[in-house]
């Protein structure tokens, strides 16, 4: 920590004057620079909002939940891309946390303190590869091995199974499923550097003496550790649902970006954010396809914030990558 | 009837351990793949060529040269409009604003900011920078990775900052020294390192990142650097290449793959190592 102890020849005090004018200075560039971050958020709120206004006033709120996305007409909504966005992360949520936990509970409790470091280490190398290449290991690796190997198979268990054979019908390797499964790859390490955190933070006390009274190590995760961390976790699983709403490159690659409505989650489908990388070289400056592109940019700008506002009240761990 | 209970309560203990590791190794077998994958296509697809020449359409034997300098460029100018505004914002939350509503909600922000989808960010400075000059620029992307990096660069600065015992301050104070002096000659040096470590890991952040460059720099297949103009990079050169039909292209993106990938990793092992000397 306190590293800074070579003594240092520097003239501390200054003359009064000089140093109120330098003081006021400091504190001003300072203050100055945190209004600009606060200013940063409502510009971007404000442009949004501006550049999406012409899709607004046309057609006004239904643009929200429409499910026509018409190029060729010119209408335009929202519906598909929220329901697509909505449906790959809650599908992403379902397989990492429970994941999460798992790995969790294993690097805090199943193997020696020493492996701790390094594995902790290979988590947050992991959470830094950039989305590109989750991406691309979807579109090359994932979709051909589902294609051949999952989806046809799930599809013929479910055929004649009332409503499921509608949520498992027949598809492609590029799906909402698939872009699900990217993004719970994506999140996992995110969630789990953030969980484990929060279990370590325990009391040891606590844990201890619930050991002392014969409990096992299981027992001592789940009626110990997670009660005591269970807010931070909910929070931490916000803030890895926020990554994955927002998610560009990962989902762009493998989810087909079709903008048609489906209940099937093997039918390709689009995000809000893989239709904005998907169809803004269409759109020219000033047209109406450019409008709704942005509407949709304000609309998951709506969803994340409410997410992360969530999150934050949920105090999870401040993590910065 | 006590020793059933203990036994079913350690056969559960057991059966959760095996699906712990069992997660675990799912994982890491999640990750053994794409490294493997990265490995085994970008490899091959490696050579000198890459480094030498710029893009070109299949067939041609093209490189990345162009795409690399674009991106070395504008994470250079985005970096270095993202560091001071970054770092004085984060001394402005830890050393000003403890306690105020001013700061309260500015630390919020900056903390929506650093979750927000970066695509956000993208349109955000098209509708600035590109809509209203009418052109795809190097700078415009730059501006953009400089907002992704600035909420990064905050955080780790106002958490290194308060890491620095209070002591210290104290001492510089009873030696009749201003605040400023207290904070860029006593705080900033000690917390150095930590906020060397938040500047590296913003920049491996903002290095990797493809959806605010799709709107903003665009890409561009030529040598350029002018920054007036649009300008290529490394993640959307990839993104154009891997999603094209041609398998030499294709192979092209895998060795980019591969090269900002360890890219990335470097700069965060160095940004480790930064911490781990402190502590």
């Amino acid at each position: 920590m306190t590293d800074i102890v070579a003594p240092m020849p520097i003239v501390l005090a200054d003359r009064p004057t000089h140093s109120l004018a330098a003081e006021r200075a400091f504190s001003g560039v300072v203050l100055s620079t945190g209004v600009v971050v606060l200013g940063l958020l409502s510009a971007i709120i404000v442009m949004l909002a501006v550049g999406a206004w012409p899709a607004f006033k046309t057609f006004g709120l239904p643009f929200f939940w429409n499910p026509v996305w018409d190029s060729v007409n010119d209408i335009y909504g929202a519906g598909v891309m929220v329901y697509g966005t909505l449906l790959s992360s809650a599908i992403a949520l379902l397989i990492a946390v429970p994941l999460a936990i798992g790995v969790a509970f294993f690097l805090t409790e199943l193997i020696p303190d020493s492996f701790r470091k390094p594995i902790g280490v290979v988590i947050q190398l992991l959470a830094a590869i950039p989305s590109i290449i989750y991406g691309m290991w979807g579109f090359f690796v994932l979709a051909p091995l589902l294609a051949a190997h999952f989806i046809l198979d799930v599809a013929d268990l479910f055929a004649h199974v009332p409503g499921l054979n509608k949520v498992f019908d027949y598809g492609s390797g590029n799906s909402v499923f698939t872009a699900g499964l990217v993004l719970a790859a994506m999140i996992l390490p995110l969630i789990t550097a953030m969980f484990v955190e929060i279990l370590s933070a325990t009391p040891v006390v606590l844990k201890e003496s619930v050991y002392g009274l014969g409990a096992t190590r299981f027992e001592v995760i789940r009626y110990v550790a997670v009660p005591y961390g269970r807010r931070a976790m909910i929070g931490a699983v916000m803030l890895g649902l926020g990554r994955a709403l927002g998610e560009t490159m990962a989902v762009t690659f493998v989810i087909g970006n079709a903008t048609r409505l489906s209940p099937n989650i093997f039918a390709q489908g689009s995000t809000i954010a893989s239709t904005i990388a998907n169809e803004f070289s269409e759109a020219g400056f000033g047209s109406m396809k450019l409008a709704a592109l942005l509407g949709l940019g304000l609309t998951l700008f709506i969803i994340s914030f409410i997410v992360l506002a969530a999150s934050r009240k949920l105090v999870a761990p401040r993590v910065v990558s | 009837m006590a020793s059933a209970l203990a036994s079913r309560r350690k056969a559960t203990n057991l059966v959760v351990g095996i699906l712990a590791t069992g997660a675990a190794v799912l994982a890491l077998a999640v990750l053994a793949s794409i490294l493997w994958t990265l490995l085994a296509r970008g490899l091959p697809a490696l050579r000198w060529g890459i480094l030498t020449t710029s893009m070109a359409p299949t067939g041609e034997n093209g490189g990345l040269a162009n795409a690399i300098v674009g991106s070395l460029i504008q994470d250079g100018i985005g970096m270095l409009i993202a560091m001071p505004i970054g770092v004085l914002a984060g001394t402005y939350l830890a050393e000003y604003a403890r306690g105020s509503k001013l700061g309260e909600v500015t630390r919020f922000v900056s903390d929506i900011l650093l979750s927000a989808p970066s695509i956000l960010v993208g349109l955000f400075v098209y509708e600035i920078m590109v809509a209203t000059t009418k052109t795809y620029s190097g700078i415009a992307g730059a501006v953009a990775l400089a907002v992704i990096a600035i909420p990064i660069i905050i955080r780790t600065t106002e958490d290194m900052l308060s890491l620095v015992p209070i002591a210290l301050r104290e001492a510089a104070a009873a030696l009749g020294a201003p605040k400023w002096k207290v904070v860029t000659l006593i705080a900033w040096r000690a917390a150095g390192a930590g906020m060397l470590t938040g500047i590296l890991l913003a920049l491996a952040r903002v290095a990797g990142e493809t959806a605010p460059l799709l709107f903003t720099s665009l890409g561009n297949l030529n040598w350029s650097t002018s920054l007036a103009k649009p300008m290529a990079s490394l993640p959307v050169a990839i993104y154009q290449m891997a999603s094209s039909p041609y398998e030499d292209l294709v192979q092209i993106a895998w060795a980019g793959a591969l090269l900002i990938t360890v890219g990335v990793l470097v700069i965060n092992i160095l940004a480790q190592l930064t911490v781990g000397r402190r502590r």
